[in-house]
Formats: C-alpha cells, structure tokens, sequence
C-alpha cells in the first residue's frame, strides 16, 4: 500500500527539528532510517500529518566515548555502530547483539536510536541498553533531559518521550569485560525476536541478564553470580513472572518454554566467556 | 530547511545510474513508485512494499537499501543505482550477472535485481565473504523459486574470481 499523505520537513538542524517538534506535537512523526516507520505508513498503521526527517543531519551523526559511555547520536545507522573498530573492546554485549538486528540491508538504513524510539518490545538494541543500564538523551525547546533506559521505555511501543521531543542521543555504559552472550530465537534469521536473552557478567560478583520478547518491554535482572549453579530455578521463575503474551509469532506458552531453554545456556555461556 | 506540503508535487533531482534524473512528485511518493513510473526505470521489482521482501533494493550513495521503505523526497541530490546500471553500455553483464547466470541463480527474476544490488554492495565492503555470511546478506531477500543455493554458488564463484586475497 501507499502512504496517506503528510507535510514533508527536512530541517537543517537538531534546532529547527526542534522547533517543527514544538510547532505540531503528536501530529508530527519523526523520521531517521525508517525501517518501521515506512513499512507502518505504508500499512496505513501510522498516519502523521506531518514527516521530520532528521537523516541527513551532521551532527547528530557521530559515535563519541565521553565519561565511561558510548554515546550514539540519532544520525547514526545500525551498521555503522556494528562497523565502528571500537565496537567489540567497548561495548561487547552490543557486538553480539547487533548482528541480529534486522538484516544487513535493513541495518545499512536503520538508525540505533529509532530502535529504541520505536520501542518494539522484542528488538535488540533496546534490550542491550537496558540491560547496561544505558541512557537516552531527549531535546526541546524547553531543553535536554536524560532519561534511564528504565525509565524511557514504558509498554509495547510506548516510551516517555514528550511529542515535543527529539531523541538526540543513546548512551550506552562501557562494559569492563569479555563475558556476555546473546541469543534470539526467530522464524527466520533477521526477523522478529520471539524472545532474545542478553547476560553479562558485570564483576566477580554480579550478572546482569536481559530479556526481550516476554514482558511489554526489556525485562532486567541482577543476579549473584551464585545463582548460575540454579539458572534453571531462576529462568523458571522469571518465566513465570513475566508471563509472555500471544501475537502473530508465537503464542505467551511458547514464549515461556523458550525462555526456560534458552536462558540457561546464555548465562553459562557468558560465564565461560569470563572465565 | 527543504519543506514539501502534502498537497503540492515537487520536482526531485538525483542521479541515477551516473546521469541526471528529475521529475514531479507528491511528498508521499516512494521512490519504488519514483523510479518505475516516473522515470521509467522499471528494472527494480516491488513485492511486499513493506521492507520483507527485498526485490526493492538499490543502492543509495554506494549503500544498499529497500527503496520502498525510502521516499522518492529522501534521494534528494543522492546517487541511486539500480540493476540498469550493472551491464555495461553494450550490454555485457558484469561479472555477478555472469555468474548469477551461469549458476542458475535465478528463475523467474522477480527477486533477481535486488539480490544482485545487496551483493554489489556487500562484496565492494567483504570481497571474500564465507558462505554464512553470504547466507545472512540473502536473509534480507526473498526468492519464491531457486532455493537460493544457485544464488549462494554465484556469489560463490564471484568471490573466488576475485583478485585481492582474504584479509
Ligand atoms: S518491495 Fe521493498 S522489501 Fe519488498
Ligand atoms: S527467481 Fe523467482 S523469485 Fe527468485
């Protein structure tokens, strides 16, 4: 299908997309790499009045270290990041992360921040940064605020972003080891997550552990490093807790069961990553 | 700032294929739509028009990407290339097309000129890939016919025919 139409805007700067922000509010829709904005207004699922397209802004195309984080401006596509040559030193639970992220050719477009804008609740990128404890760095008129990953996704593609304002930034935490692991489950390699469990081994004795595809949004626990012996235990009873739910791909039970399987084998596997 | 409201057509310029292309389009239009029928370059196929499918992909400044998921506004003073701009101006095939052929990489076509421009792209950034990742790049596509092990030979075979060794 073909898009309803909308008002295009191409601004020159984060300041006047800003400033078009602030003029249309919820009418407006802000557009990167629009690798599921353009499939939903090709759908019809989105109907903006009116298009900000912020790709081809300079600077916020940037990947910069600053105060033990990465910070990834909005510009900057999902290849790109994978690309980077610090990637893998810095940050490696993204490293293994990033190549599940859609396809190559969908990566070439998509931006690391319109993920986390568009807040899927099986996608990968927000699932690492929350896992990191990474943060989001929004603008307005009113001025900058940054928000913890915790804080910024609230439900299924739903996030506290105020309709006035422009995710600017990603700042992921730089991690201080080699022991993470990711795995995802999907029908067909590059597609939607069914679930995706992320673990890292944050010092000797803690592990963090994601997990995308089960609840409304990435699911983080802290866990003693202790509880692998009983990972098994711990799997079961996140699985319970976050219940799953039922769409398209996978029905809530299934969601669970992978979940029991695929959760132990990511924590020993980041652990003998560690080791 | 470059504004388009939605009720008004505006001419759009690009290259394409190393020559200059315009043409009048609404704010909405996709450059798929763009360049079949505005332009007349029908060689990039639409299948899904929701970024599934792949048939779409052309390159944009060197960079492989599903043009139904890019708005014609979007290539704005871009380079686009597309299949038509593989062959040389004979017509001679280029080396992918020759081995796409001589392995039987394709049947009906429909999904050819995308797989081809993703691999453009790709083999220009990884001259030697390994067969995995030659099967992740084909993840992004979708053919109804070959059973993409044509496909993967082709590339194969390519890969093999070029000089620079592995890294
Ligand atoms: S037509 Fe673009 S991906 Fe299917
Ligand atoms: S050759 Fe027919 S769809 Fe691929």
């Amino acid at each position: 299908m073909k898009p309803r139409r909308f008002d295009y805007v191409r601004p020159d700067s984060a300041e006047e997309a800003v400033a078009v922000l602030a003029e249309y509010g919820d009418a407006a829709s802000v557009l990167a790499g629009g690798q599921s904005l353009m499939a939903m207004l090709n759908l019809r699922v989105a109907e903006p009045a009116v298009l900000v397209d912020i790709a081809r802004l300079k600077e916020l195309d940037y990947i910069r270290v600053a105060n033990g984080k990465v910070e990834v401006g909005a510009a900057v596509t999902q290849n790109q990041l994978k690309d980077w040559p610090e990637l893998g030193g810095r940050l490696p639970l993204l490293a293994a992360a990033l190549p599940f992220v859609g396809h190559f050719q969908t990566r070439n477009r998509g931006t690391v921040c319109g993920s986390i804008a568009h807040a899927d609740p099986s996608s990968e990128i927000p699932l690492v940064l929350a896992a990191l404890g990474g943060e989001v760095v929004l603008r307005s008129q009113r001025g900058t605020r940054v928000l913890a990953a915790a804080d910024f996704q609230r439900g299924v593609m739903t996030t506290a972003r105020a309709p006035d304002e422009l995710i600017v930034a990603a700042r992921f935490p730089t991690q201080w080891t080699r022991g993470v692991a990711f795995r995802e489950v999907a029908r067909r390699h590059g597609d939607f997550a069914i679930i995706a469990v992320a673990a890292c081994v944050e010092d000797r004795n803690t592990l963090r552990i994601g997990i995308g595809g089960v609840a409304d949004r990435p699911a983080v626990q802290h866990a003693p490093i202790s509880v692998a012996a009983d990972a098994k235990d711990m799997f079961e009873k996140l699985a319970q807790e976050l219940e799953g739910y039922d769409d398209l791909h996978a029905s809530a039970r299934l969601r669970r069961d992978l979940l029991r399987r695929v959760g132990p084998v990511v924590v020993e596997e980041a652990l003998r990553c560690a080791a | 700032m470059r504004r388009v409201n939605k009720d008004e057509r505006t001419r759009i310029s690009f290259t394409l294929n190393g020559r200059a292309v315009s043409g009048e389009a609404e704010s909405r239009m996709l450059l798929t739509d763009f360049l079949r029928h505005v332009i007349g370059a029908t060689g990039t196929h639409v299948g899904c028009e929701h970024g599934v499918c792949g048939c779409c992909t052309v390159l944009i400044d060197g960079v492989a990407a599903r043009s139904c998921l890019t708005l014609a506004v979007q290539a704005e003073g871009r380079a686009v290339t597309t299949v038509e701009g593989l062959a040389a101006p004979d017509g001679a095939l280029n080396a992918l097309q020759q081995a796409f052929q001589r392995h039987h990489a394709l049947q009906c076509g429909f999904c050819t000129p995308g797989i081809l421009m993703s691999f453009t792209d790709y083999l220009a950034r990884n001259p030697h890939p390994t067969e995995d990742e030659i099967r992740d790049v084909l993840s992004g596509h979708l053919c109804r016919c070959t059973g993409y092990a044509g496909i993967v030979a082709a590339v194969r075979a390519v890969s093999a025919g070029n000089s620079k060794q592995p890294s």
